[in-house]
């Protein structure tokens, strides 16, 4: 037993020289993610492990280091792991909770690597090298937009919030602004934390509490796919309408297919951190010049471009 | 698992005083009901109340199963990633099955029976591992909790495992229609528990769950076989979170890495709200369901006021599971 474990041991330790020395003529990129914990982070682990086949095939000389961490701990402790045993020369990081993490990617910046940053915004200004980041006022935005051409003379409507972080503020305060100096009268909300089941449960119980609602605002369509269900059992669906976000397929297929429940979807897909490794890696390899802000826009999914979206491939 | 004097329930006092601990947490139920009540006219509607009975029900019949492995001085933290796998497989299998069984209820009766038989399987595991393997059920469950929760997250690919729409339409009476107007998540809860309190007050194993739990050495001493009862309690839990999850897989018909989080954290708060000591020894069936329901009250009153910022709901939540519990132990030492 004894044996066996030193064995291992030297094993590792000849496995991380060894990493280092074959680092030398490549360049290595570090990717960071949260763990999927919700439909919308199972996108974005997809999409990077995606794009990372992807570029692999097409830059050999490029090596991916790929990590997906459950909470901020063990996403400081991975990034920490790329720098000192895999030598990475970038890091693409789409940080689970920022604030948490901004002083250990500062970290990684200062030693001199180009950092990516995805999503979520760190907590102190210029840092990163590259921001990839979809528009979250402009998600809550275009979600008030919808809602108020739909009901001109105003009405009641409930919002299904996400987690209480910076994300779900910029998207509620987007929406608030959008809905201002409207007739449209915000009953009440509540976190459903990008959840199935609590979309349900917080929307079952919205149901009971206001006898009059004619739209819902959950910015997230795992909320909404509980949501849907809480409606139908309640047999209101002709009351109301839904306006999720982000762009589930099922949800895509449903507008597209002109349901009447969720007649729209705004987007905010989590392909965002494909796009992100693939402007760090042309900038790397190619030696393109990218640096600044990358905002993807938050479109309006309508029934009409609703094809232009639908990727059956897609787990998200 | 503990030597120390075994916590036998307080003898009730003569006279006109109240057991506390006996009345505590119906005491606690009645200040929410009558909270709820002042806060929302439609919070005693038949409607509101069958919402709640039926959402408490996967985790109430799963706390009744953790009632058992908690008297016994036992404890498994694994049973939500545990739903949460079993879910995926049940919709995986479902969804396998289609082309050679077609769709009805054949298709649906195959996923249940695949559903149970797992939960009896990694209650056989966790069971073997703590009694033949001489491991603290808390390494054991808090190893299969991680191990349950990546399968889930593996098989689903990151993203959600949803029943095919067709299947999904058959099963959806399942949680949504009921006998009587009473929906079936509820008919399962109250059969499981009047099932469990039988079986805890008078049967043979429940009162070896009590021995084992209050002394383990006494009961090994008085022939009681500890690791076959222990081992039982076990698959108990695990068969009674397969019915769970065959309430919950109808519902929305789709499995993800977020199923069944901290369910585990709730079916232990339930156990011991309802009066179940947790160092084992003495565990109350209809406490349990009196614990789950308080449980599933809160978030229910939480979600029809708007007095409470959302971002206290959890400290509201604390209090109230605080409350209940000081209210049947507060004067115990007084």
């Amino acid at each position: 037993m004894k044996l066996a474990k030193t064995l291992l041991a030297s094993a590792v330790i000849a496995g991380g020289l060894m990493g280092s020395v074959f680092a030398q003529d490549k360049v290595t990129i570090g990717v960071s993610v949260p763990a999927a914990d919700h439909g919308w982070t199972g996108g974005v682990n997809y999409f990077a492990q995606q794009a990372i086949t992807r570029l692999s095939t097409t830059y050999p000389n490029v090596e991916f280091v790929f990590a997906s961490a459950p909470d901020a701990p063990k996403q400081i402790a991975d990034i920490e792991d790329m720098v000192s045993t895999r030598g990475i020369d970038a890091l693409v990081i789409l940080p689970g909770d920022p604030d948490a993490m901004t002083s250990a990617i500062k970290q990684v910046k200062d030693g001199g690597k180009f950092v990516t940053v995805v999503d979520r915004q760190l907590s102190i200004d210029g840092v990163e090298d590259l921001y990839v980041a979809g528009d979250n006022p402009g998600l809550g935005a275009n979600a008030a937009a919808y809602i108020k051409e739909q009901l001109p003379e105003g009405g009641n409507i409930v919002i299904l919030r996400g987690l209480p972080i910076p994300i779900d503020q910029q998207r509620f305060d987007g929406f608030m602004s959008g809905i201002e100096g409207s007739n449209i009268k915000v009953l009440d909300d509540e976190f459903a934390n990008w959840n199935r089941d609590d979309g349900f449960k917080v929307m079952q119980d919205f149901l009971t509490r206001f006898p009059d609602i004619k739209a819902v605002w959950t910015q997230d369509d795992d909320i909404s796919l509980g949501a849907i269900e809480a409606i139908k059992q309640a047999g209101r669906e002709g009351e109301m309408f839904i306006v999720g976000g982000a762009g589930m397929q099922q949800i895509l297929q449903a507008v597209a297919d002109g349901s009447a429940l969720t007649p729209v979807d705004v987007s905010y897909s989590p392909a965002m951190i494909a796009t992100a490794i693939e402007l760090t890696t042309s900038h790397l390899v190619g030696g393109i010049h990218v640096d600044g802000r990358y905002i993807l826009d938050s479109t309006l999914i309508t029934k009409d471009n609703a094809a232009e979206f639908l990727d059956p491939a897609s787990p998200f | 698992m503990s030597v120390s004097a075994p916590d036998i329930p307080a003898k009730p006092k003569r006279g006109f005083r109240l057991d506390l601990k006996t009345v505590g947490p119906l005491l606690a139920l009645a200040l929410l009901v009558l909270l709820g009540i002042s806060l929302n006219e439609n919070f005693l509607s038949y409607n509101n109340l069958t919402n709640v009975l039926a959402r408490s029900s996967f985790i109430g019949i799963i706390a009744i199963g953790a009632t058992f492995v908690i008297t016994a001085g036992g404890l498994d933290l694994s049973v939500g990633s545990m739903a949460a796998v079993i879910a995926g497989v049940m919709i995986m299998v479902m969804n396998w099955l289609i082309p050679t069984m077609g769709i009805g209820w054949g298709v649906v009766i195959a996923g249940m029976a695949t559903g149970i038989l797992l939960g009896g399987v990694a209650g056989v595991f966790n069971g073997t591992m703590i009694t033949r393997g001489r491991i603290e059920a808390f390494i054991v469950t808090l190893g299969t909790m991680g191990i349950f929760r990546s399968l889930v997250t593996f098989l689903a690919d990151g993203g959600t495992l949803s029943l095919n729409f067709q299947v999904a339409d058959v099963y959806r009476p399942v949680y949504y229609a009921g006998l009587l107007g009473v929906p079936w998540p509820i008919i399962v809860f109250a059969l499981v528990a009047i099932g469990g309190e039988v079986v805890m007050r008078y049967t043979a194993f429940g009162r070896y769950c009590a021995a084992i739990g209050s002394n383990e050495q006494v009961a090994r001493y008085s022939s009681i076989n500890v690791d076959n009862v222990r081992l039982m309690t076990y698959i108990l839990q695990g068969v009674l979170v397969g019915v769970a999850v065959l309430l919950y897989v109808p519902r929305l018909g789709s499995a993800s890495s977020t199923t069944g989080v901290l369910w585990e954290l709730e079916a232990i708060a339930g156990v011991i709200i309802g009066g179940t000591t947790l160092k084992g020894g003495y565990g109350r069936i209809w406490g349990t369901v009196v614990g789950v329901v308080i449980l599933g009250l809160i978030g229910n009153i939480l979600n029809l006021q708007s007095l409470i910022s959302p971002y206290l709901n959890g400290a509201f939540q604390g209090v109230i599971i605080i409350l209940a519990v000081l209210l049947q132990r507060g004067r115990k030492n007084a």
